[in-house]
């Protein structure tokens, strides 16, 4: 659908180019305005789409309009090769220190993105990989939050850490670490309470958990339907507690996905994982390329590049 | 009450920049509605529209373009004459929405104002799968003082709906409200247990005035339009609750969600507390479009 329109619309852009030569700055320039488009429908951040045309527009002009491929196909080669590099080219997964030391990790994020879900799909995950994970209940604030970790904890056969709400994150934070050191637990997922990221009590709180204890990885948790304001979030976060990788969820959706981008590129973190649904195995690798492409809105015209 | 403050700074530091009305002119504007996700096809529109009164009226000045803006966004963002029918009236408000979005929330907070209003209100516990929706739920029912019917984790959502709706006819409640579990509306069985419930309670309670709100979260972007069209599918979409405008996201799909499928946005969510639930106002939305950096944190 939204494929044919971006590679018909490329298609009809060159109909008269082939074989004439080079790409010039012309040509290029129109074909990228259908690109922008696209990248806009897709949510990818304004300002990250014009900084991304300029640098594909220099790739492209000048380039040798191949016999083999039509110039449309060209440009969405380069683009989709840019897209890619942006994205980050290989897969990533979470850092986590040897099994004799704890490695914390903190969990953070807006409303409603997906924290503690994907904090017990994780833990399940590592559980799974011979770790001994432990899961902190440090959100005071949403009702019922401690009782949804418990489930989900439950669920994924691991245990959860609370003091109930009338603690304060920090010192859950703490006591949960120390909590850990006592029963050998080797991994401890702090799952924090979504939060604004101009809500600076709520952000300084964060703060302060990361004075209390070791975080050694900061993971924010994004929806994937996010869209413009993904630049906001993940700048904001990432300068005022540090992000260490990201985690898209919602992914089972079909939303294009643009904010991934703009949250690469804002933040320059990994995207480690995507959530696929709400079922705790619901939770995969992250794959540059596949992004892009789907970014794109074409899935197909990739392998149809490869061939040519 | 929250308002949200700067709005007219914010906006006129767009339209007094500009000392003619240009190419620069307006691609500011394009890019300002772009980066409040209104999305590129109606941000276009509204430019056209824009376009031709500037023409038209011999508009010289881009300050007075700022009116003609507001007017044109809040003609299309119109609530109608009956938008907040279903409170005088019995009524059953079904809450759908994907996952996450404000549903729970909203609901308790709607519960809330309706009580405050004096009528009296019943809560269906109707998500019925997510981990502690259901002690979430009885959660805001306690915090509103309203009644709550539920059932097990686990149970069929339909279940609960028809014990609901029975409470509601014999307490003689005046509003019923149905919390649902989110859902994403490309799954087709989830869909399907939605139109499941909206048959329920058309046939079980025939004479209740309906209100099916779906919730949208300020901060999505353009697959909100996919969203809405998906639901009405489901059910009879009468309004949005458009959530989460507390922080520095706009919203601006709604106005291409009510553009092209008429669904008027009736309330809007602009925090976690109980109180953060405002009826919609146009010219805020649209005011708020313009903003550079939208707090309405505090005051
Ligand atoms: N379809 C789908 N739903 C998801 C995914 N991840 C989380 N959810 C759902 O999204 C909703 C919100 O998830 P939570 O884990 O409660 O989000 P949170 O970030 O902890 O929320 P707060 O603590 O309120 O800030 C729930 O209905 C989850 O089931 C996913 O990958 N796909
Ligand atoms: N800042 C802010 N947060 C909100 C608002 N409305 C809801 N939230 C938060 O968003 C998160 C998700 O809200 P829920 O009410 O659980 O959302 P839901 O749609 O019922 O979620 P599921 O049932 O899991 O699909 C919670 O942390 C709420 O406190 C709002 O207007 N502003
Ligand atoms: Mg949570
Ligand atoms: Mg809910």
């Amino acid at each position: 659908m939204a494929f044919e329109s971006l590679a018909d619309k490329l298609q009809n852009v060159f109909k008269n180019l082939r074989g004439k030569g080079r790409l010039t700055e012309a040509d290029v320039k129109t074909a990228l305005k259908e690109v922008k488009m696209a990248l806009l429908e897709a949510d990818v951040s304004f300002k990250v789409v014009k900084q991304f045309i300029s640098s594909v527009q220099e790739r492209a002009v000048g380039q040798d309009v191949l016999t083999s491929l039509t110039p449309g196909q060209m440009v969405i080669k380069i683009v989709n090769e840019e897209l890619v590099k942006l994205m980050g080219s290989e897969t990533t997964e979470i850092a986590l220190k040897p099994q004799n030391e704890i490695t914390v990790i903190m969990m953070i994020g807006l409303q409603g993105a997906g924290k503690t879900t994907t904090t017990a799909k994780l833990a399940g995950k590592f559980k799974a990989k011979g770790r001994n994970p432990m899961l902190a209940a440090c959100d005071i604030y949403r009702p019922a939050a401690i009782k949804q970790l418990q489930v989900n904890g439950e669920k994924v056969g691991v245990p959860v850490f609370s003091m109930g709400e009338n603690n304060s994150p920090v010192n859950i934070a703490k006591a949960a670490v120390e909590h850990a050191k006592k029963e050998g637990c080797n991994l401890v997922f702090l799952d924090t309470a979504g939060r604004l990221q101009i809500d600076e009590a709520m952000m300084e709180e964060l703060v302060q958990i990361k004075e209390a204890v070791h975080v050694d990885q900061t993971v924010l948790v994004v929806d994937a339907m996010t869209g413009q304001d993904a630049v906001n979030v993940a700048g904001s976060f990432n300068d005022k507690i540090g992000v260490d990788g990201v985690i898209l969820t919602k992914l089972d959706g079909d939303t294009r996905g643009g904010a991934a981008l703009s949250i690469r590129s804002v933040t320059g973190r990994p995207i480690l994982y995507v959530g696929m649904g709400e079922k705790l195995s619901d939770l995969e690798q992250f794959y540059p390329d596949r992004m892009a492409s789907r970014i794109l809105g074409m899935g197909d015209i990739l392998s149809l590049i490869e061939k040519a | 009450t929250k308002t949200r403050e700067n709005i007219v700074s914010g906006m006129d530091s767009i339209f007094s920049g500009f000392s003619a009305i240009d190419e620069d002119f307006y691609e500011e504007l394009e890019e300002t509605l772009i980066m409040g996700d209104m999305g590129i096809q109606t941000t276009m529109s509204v430019l056209e529209e824009l376009k031709k009164a500037v023409k038209e009226q011999h508009i010289k000045d881009p300050s007075q373009c700022r009116q003609v803006l507001i007017d044109s966004i809040r003609k299309k963002m119109d609530l109608g004459e009956n938008a907040y029918e279903f409170e005088h009236r019995k009524s059953v408000v079904l809450v759908i929405g994907v996952n996450g979005v404000g549903k729970t929330t909203s609901i308790g907070k709607l519960a809330d104002q309706l009580k405050s209003d004096g009528k009296r209100v019943i809560l269906a516990a109707a998500d019925t799968f997510r981990a502690a929706a259901i002690e979430q739920l009885s959660e805001w029912a306690d915090r509103a003082g309203v009644d709550l019917i539920a059932q097990k984790e686990g149970s069929d959502p339909a279940a609960v709906i028809y014990d609901a709706i029975a409470a509601a006819k014999s307490r003689n409640a005046d509003v019923l409200i149905c919390d649902t579990a989110g859902r994403l509306h490309n799954k087709k069985n989830l869909m399907e247990e939605l139109k499941k419930i909206n048959r329920i309670i058309d046939k079980e309670y025939p004479e209740a005035y309906r209100e099916t709100l779906v919730v949208l979260d300020g901060t999505t972007g353009q697959n909100a339009l996919v969203q809405a069209r998906q639901f009405m599918e489901a059910a009879p979409i009468t309004g949005i609750i458009l959530t989460k405008l507390d922080g520095t996201a706009k919203g601006g799909i709604a106005v291409a969600i009510q553009s092209e499928l008429g669904i008027p946005v009736k309330y809007v969510g602009v925090g976690e507390k109980i109180d953060d639930l405002q009826k919609f106002s146009s010219g805020d939305f649209v005011n708020a479009l313009f903003q550079s950096d939208t707090r309405n944190k505090g005051e």
